[in-house]
């Protein structure tokens, strides 16, 4: 089975999906948690409780959570999004935004004080102040978004309740795992399960070496 | 320093045997009382496994006849629920020592590869093809599941298939070929998952979809069945033990107990009080 053209497309839709879903994570996770990380309001200690516990949230919650929100009979329903791959872009953006965000805080909140100071005393603008801030902290963000891609591409649960496995639209390179083991074929699980394994290799591997650079140019 | 390495592992090895201790405690402690009465300790240790189909696991059957049987002969069965194809495959690599299952070319090259003995009808349900309730293909009109099957793809009404080379699946692919189409366009979707997940999307994108009368029965959704009592579309089980089991005689006691006359009886009430009628016929006979 190694690599006809339904396993290209199982590995394509795999990646777009999982790319999608982290990219739209960063935009929300990361300034929200900058934000955290660098102002003190009252609950904040709530949300960030919150946001640790939605850390680990199991993928199968998320995945009833938005069935039910997109079914035909749900509140969404009218949308007519379940059982494509919109539908798991949505669930696993709830999945990796906390990771995205709990991540981000920590990281800015550990370059705080004298970054934040500096560019205060320069006049800086909030906005310019929070950019300075990110990029400084990127290398804290970026393994949140090591975390979240890992997460992201490797979940199964959630896409399978939302996406539903269906050939040529929904179905992705874990769930064509569970649907070959269950038809017997447990070689091409186990293929396509040391495609997923290379993929994620290879992605933290180019974070790693990303990461490796900034210590160098710090310590210099 | 060295005294208090000393220590260390001298305290290591002390926890060690104590947990040693506690774990062959609670292992021997069931072991004492066979001791005294060895008849119970020789079944204590049988145990089988039965792969079968999600549609019999499902439906709820073995919740029902399996508690019965194992307080009759004290052997506990280990249910794997799997798609036919797979309990079939686990028959094969000798990892289950009982089969029921339904594809009955599949069962009879697996008898014929001399990996099964003993095999037997057990009971029949039927098929059934389900639709959304008003029906826009007019599947209500056709006479058979092949004419019915033609009508879905004249209207390229969405049908969705199993596709896991399932039992169903199988017989839903058969019924295709029957009628000289080749679904493959985009309104034949393959949801890969069994026959629950499958019903479920059916509903939801108000489409067709062929399924066991079992699965069908205890869902409640909102889809009517369209087409039944077609000679087609009848599904027979078969028990079939697995030749290279190491437990011949507790597999035979089970395939008695499913074919001989209160297995039969209990499998032919099961559902009545819930849906009025049983899920199952009862047909027992060797093959």
């Amino acid at each position: 089975m190694m690599l006809t053209q339904d396993v290209w497309e199982v590995i394509s839709l795999s990646l777009k999906v999982t790319t999608s879903s982290v990219l739209l994570g960063m935009l929300m996770g990361i300034p929200f948690g900058a934000f955290l990380g660098l102002y003190s309001f009252p609950g904040k200690r709530l949300i960030i409780a919150l946001i640790y516990t939605c850390m680990g949230l199991p993928p199968v919650l998320v995945g009833v959570i938005v069935y039910l929100l997109l079914s035909r009979y749900g509140p969404l329903g009218s949308l007519d999004l379940l059982f494509s791959a919109e539908a798991m872009i949505i669930a696993q953006v709830v999945l990796v935004t906390p990771i995205l965000a709990g991540l981000t805080m920590a990281a800015v909140h550990g370059k705080e004080r004298t970054y934040w100071e500096t560019a205060k005393s320069l006049g800086a603008t909030p906005l310019q102040m929070m950019l300075t801030i990110i990029r400084e902290a990127r290398g804290g963000i970026w393994s949140g978004v090591a975390a979240a891609f890992g997460r992201a591409i490797s979940e199964v649960g959630a896409v399978m309740l939302v996406g539903g496995n269906i050939e040529h639209h929904t179905r992705v390179m874990t769930t064509a795992i569970i649907l070959e083991t269950r038809t017997g074929n447990f070689t091409a699980g186990l293929q396509l399960g040391l495609v997923l394994l290379a993929i994620s290799f290879l992605f933290n591997s180019f974070l790693m070496v990303g990461m490796m650079n900034q210590m160098k140019s710090r310590r210099r | 320093m060295m005294k208090n390495l000393r220590f260390a592992k001298v305290f290591l090895l002390f926890s060690l045997i104590l947990l040693l201790a506690a774990c062959s405690q609670s292992s021997s402690a069931p072991a004492t009382s066979p001791a005294a009465a060895p008849a119970p300790e020789t079944q204590e240790v049988k145990e089988i496994t039965l792969a079968t189909t999600t549609s019999t696991q499902d439906s709820g059957l073995l919740d029902y006849l399996l508690p019965i049987f194992e307080q009759q002969s004290g052997i506990k069965v280990k249910v794997v629920a799997v798609g036919t194809g797979q309990a079939i495959k686990l028959g094969e690599d000798g990892n289950a020592d009982v089969l029921l299952v339904h594809a009955r070319k599949s069962e009879d090259e697996f008898v014929a590869k001399g990996f099964g003995v003993n095999a037997f009808d057990v009971m029949y349900n039927q098929f059934y093809i389900v639709g959304p309730a008003d029906d826009p293909a007019g599947v209500k009109q056709a006479k058979t599941a092949k004419e019915a099957f033609g009508k879905i793809a004249e209207k390229k009404a969405t049908f969705i298939s199993r596709g896991d080379d399932s039992g169903t699946d199988k017989k839903e692919k058969g019924i295709w070929t029957e009628a000289k189409i080749k679904p493959e366009d985009s309104w034949y979707l393959s949801s890969g998952q069994g026959m629950g997940e499958t019903l479920q999307m059916t509903d939801e994108k108000k489409a067709y979809t062929l399924t066991d009368e079992a699965t069908f029965l205890s869902r409640k959704l909102n889809l009517d069945v369209v087409m039944q009592g077609d000679k087609s579309l009848l599904n027979p089980y078969g028990i079939i033990q697995v030749k290279s089991s190491a437990k011949q005689e507790e597999g035979m006691k089970l395939i008695e107990f499913f074919t001989g006359a209160e297995g039969q009886k209990l499998i032919g009430e099961f559902g009545q009080k819930d849906y009025g009628k049983g899920l199952f016929v009862p047909d027992a006979k060797k093959r």
